[in-house]
């Protein structure tokens, strides 16, 4: 109780704390920066994978989370879980401050927020059988007592994602990218989550199996009443499943929006490139493609004021200089621009 | 959907027929002829080593004084040594005495060897500094030139000779280890099982270990081939199995010194030794390459 009234307090401390009890997950100012030492006595710095993020996701929503490769996307999500130790910030789910959580604490919480990896094929241990790999949150959690009841519960699971029974006692090796990814998401439920990170649970699969794992977890999500993070860098994909999308780049958030919002007008510069770039199934259809120049800067050394501006064809004085703040453009879409400031 | 679903009914029939990895690596196993010769060679061994007590024609301190340095002969297979003993009968109880100080001093030191590796792995940081520069002390040292300073240390006979081989073998096993153990610890499914919420005693019995052990297996097998010629050469320094145990080290040193006569007192005890540490290298080899999951078909 003590810690719920603390938790409360500092809601209403927070200055852009939005209304909304049915936040399921709430990030405010996360960072996550990585030490680099330059030799014994050289030059400590900072690689700033995620720089003061802040957002957040009510229950039975999909967020996306969009960017190019090295964006620190991937970094948020594995923060969020704890799986990378946040430098600074908070995260409260379901209203309980997590990021300061130690491993024991979050034992718990991880009932409640599980992941779903990239690779499908890395992230199965290739010594154990299908039925241990799913059984072993049960395990871990004592969520089911005895052997037939753990059995009874994998082939739930099992079944649940598509897979057959007998599937259970083969080997990771045995199995598509496809079937290893159902896999995982069937270790992720296993627990019952209510918020499942995935983190480019698709990327690395066909196209052809891509909107067949896609389907599934929309039909889980429908049936179990999941929240979902959905990481990203195919737009398409993330325009398929997602309500809402945040566009990142270089450890930052510059646009977060409602889906339809965001993609049909799409404000930061940055969004709008990434937009254009996503082929249209017409070759009669004619469009503008804004081609960046460059490349994405190192995040050790990160561009002063708005970190887009090296690369940014709108680019102004102010933009070298301050840091873009958050601008409510419209109910559901904020933009981080000096354009709108 | 569909497709994976036929897929599915096609693979149904042999549903039965599951590959473990462990029916992989006794297929695999199997076309490596040299190992299993190999193996059954060293099952021959042990098979000698347990009865041979019963099945031997003469006793291993029976003296026959008409009978001294006789080369081999349908009574006397191996011949006979200085006091008339039955070489045959002392080299195949000798089986015995060399197999358990093998298979007992590299027990000890991979089971010590490995825990360590894997504290050091996983934990990093000064216990792993700690571990890795004790390892490094010991592996300075040539294994034969460790051991006569243990046995020097703590005095002479098997007992000691067993300790002296397990401490030569631990910082092998501790590398090995660690270094398995630092690969898989960044291992994506490590991190789903930390994502999971398991303990660090459930990653690195369930996760990281079964990982290790197809490489320490293989280190196991040679270094017992290993650990039978030290443990040999220690005897026949004098260092560990005194007179009149049937070691084969000890048999050796013995005959040494009527080599230009009865070759034969030399040649035996030679091959015994040769034979044993020959097989349990060609099984390591073949250990490797069965276990080797790059090695595939």
């Amino acid at each position: 109780m003590v810690m719920a009234d603390e938790i409360l307090k500092e809601e209403t401390l927070t200055a852009d704390t939005a209304s909304g009890n049915d936040a399921i997950l709430k990030v405010e100012n996360l960072k996550v920066y990585y030490k680099t030492h330059n030799g014994m006595f050289g030059k400590v710095g900072y690689v700033k994978a995620v720089d003061d993020v802040s957002f957040e996701i009510k229950k039975g929503e999909v967020f996306g989370i969009v960017g190019e490769s090295g964006c620190g996307k991937s970094t948020l999500g594995k923060a969020i879980c704890k799986l990378i130790e946040p430098t600074e910030g908070r995260v409260y789910f379901k209203g309980e401050e997590i990021a300061g959580y130690s491993r024991a604490q979050m034992r718990n919480i991880r009932k409640g927020i599980q992941m779903v990896f990239q690779d499908p094929y890395a992230s199965l241990n290739p010594r154990m059988s299908i039925r241990d790999i799913v059984a072993e949150p049960l395990m871990i959690h004592d969520l089911a007592k005895g052997k037939e009841e753990i059995d009874k519960r994998v082939v739930e699971l099992v079944r649940r994602v598509g897979l057959d029974a007998y599937h259970v006692n083969r080997y990771p090796h045995e199995f598509s990218g496809g079937q290893r990814q159902r896999i995982g998401i069937a270790r992720a439920l296993a627990v019952e989550p209510e918020l499942i990170i995935a983190d480019e649970p698709v990327s690395a699969l066909d196209v052809s199996i891509q909107s067949q794992v896609l389907n599934l977890m929309n039909e889980l999500k429908k049936e179990l009443n999941l929240t979902y993070i959905f990481v990203a860098h195919d737009l398409s994909v993330v325009e398929h499943i997602s309500d809402r999308v945040g566009v990142m780049y270089l450890g930052n958030f510059v646009e977060i929006g409602e889906k339809r919002k965001l993609y049909d007008n799409p404000c930061h510069p940055y969004t709008q490139a990434l937009l254009s770039a996503v082929p249209i199934p017409d070759p009669r259809a004619r469009k503008e493609r804004i081609i960046l120049e460059g490349n994405i800067p190192s995040a050790l050394n990160p561009p002063s004021g708005c970190k887009f501006h090296t690369r940014c064809p709108k680019c102004m004085g102010i933009c070298k200089e301050k840091v873009p703040k958050k601008t409510i453009l419209e109910e559901g879409h904020e933009v981080y621009c000096h354009l709108y400031g | 959907m569909a497709f994976e679903n036929k897929n599915a009914e096609a693979s149904k029939a042999e549903a039965n027929d599951i590959k473990t990895p462990f029916k992989e690596f006794v297929r695999k196993f199997k076309r490596q002829k040299n190992a299993v010769i190999a193996l059954f060679f060293i099952l021959f061994l042990a098979v000698i080593a347990v009865i041979s007590y019963q099945i031997v024609p003469y006793g291993i301190n029976e003296y026959d004084y008409s009978a001294i340095m006789k080369g081999p002969s349908a009574a006397h297979w191996f011949g006979t040594d200085e006091f008339g003993r039955d070489l045959f009968s002392r080299i195949l109880c000798g089986t015995r005495i060399s197999l358990s100080v093998g298979l007992l001093s590299v027990t000890i030191g991979a089971v010590t060897g490995t825990v360590l590796g894997l504290l050091a792995g996983y934990y990093g940081g000064i216990l792993d500094s700690m571990i890795m520069r004790i390892c490094d002390v010991l592996l300075a040292f040539p294994g034969i030139i460790l051991a006569i300073a243990i046995v020097a240390i703590l005095g002479s006979g098997l007992y000691n000779v067993i300790i002296a081989v397990a401490v030569f073998s631990i910082p092998t096993f501790a590398r090995l280890v660690r270094s398995t153990t630092l690969a898989l610890k960044g291992s994506v499914f490590v991190q789903a099982a930390h994502n999971l919420g398991a303990n660090d005693a459930r990653i690195l019995f369930r996760h990281i270990l079964p990982g290790a052990i197809p490489n320490i297996i293989v280190q196991y097998t040679m270094s017992i081939g290993n650990s039978i010629l030290t443990a040999s050469s220690l005897s026949f320094l004098g260092l560990g199995a005194q007179p009149p145990t049937p070691e084969w080290g000890l048999l050796l040193s013995n005959g040494r010194n009527y080599m230009m006569t009865s070759w034969h007192i030399t040649l035996f005890p030679g091959i015994a030794i040769f034979l044993t540490v020959l097989a349990f290298n060609l099984l390591g080899d073949g250990l490797r390459d069965a276990l080797d999951p790059k090695l595939s078909d």
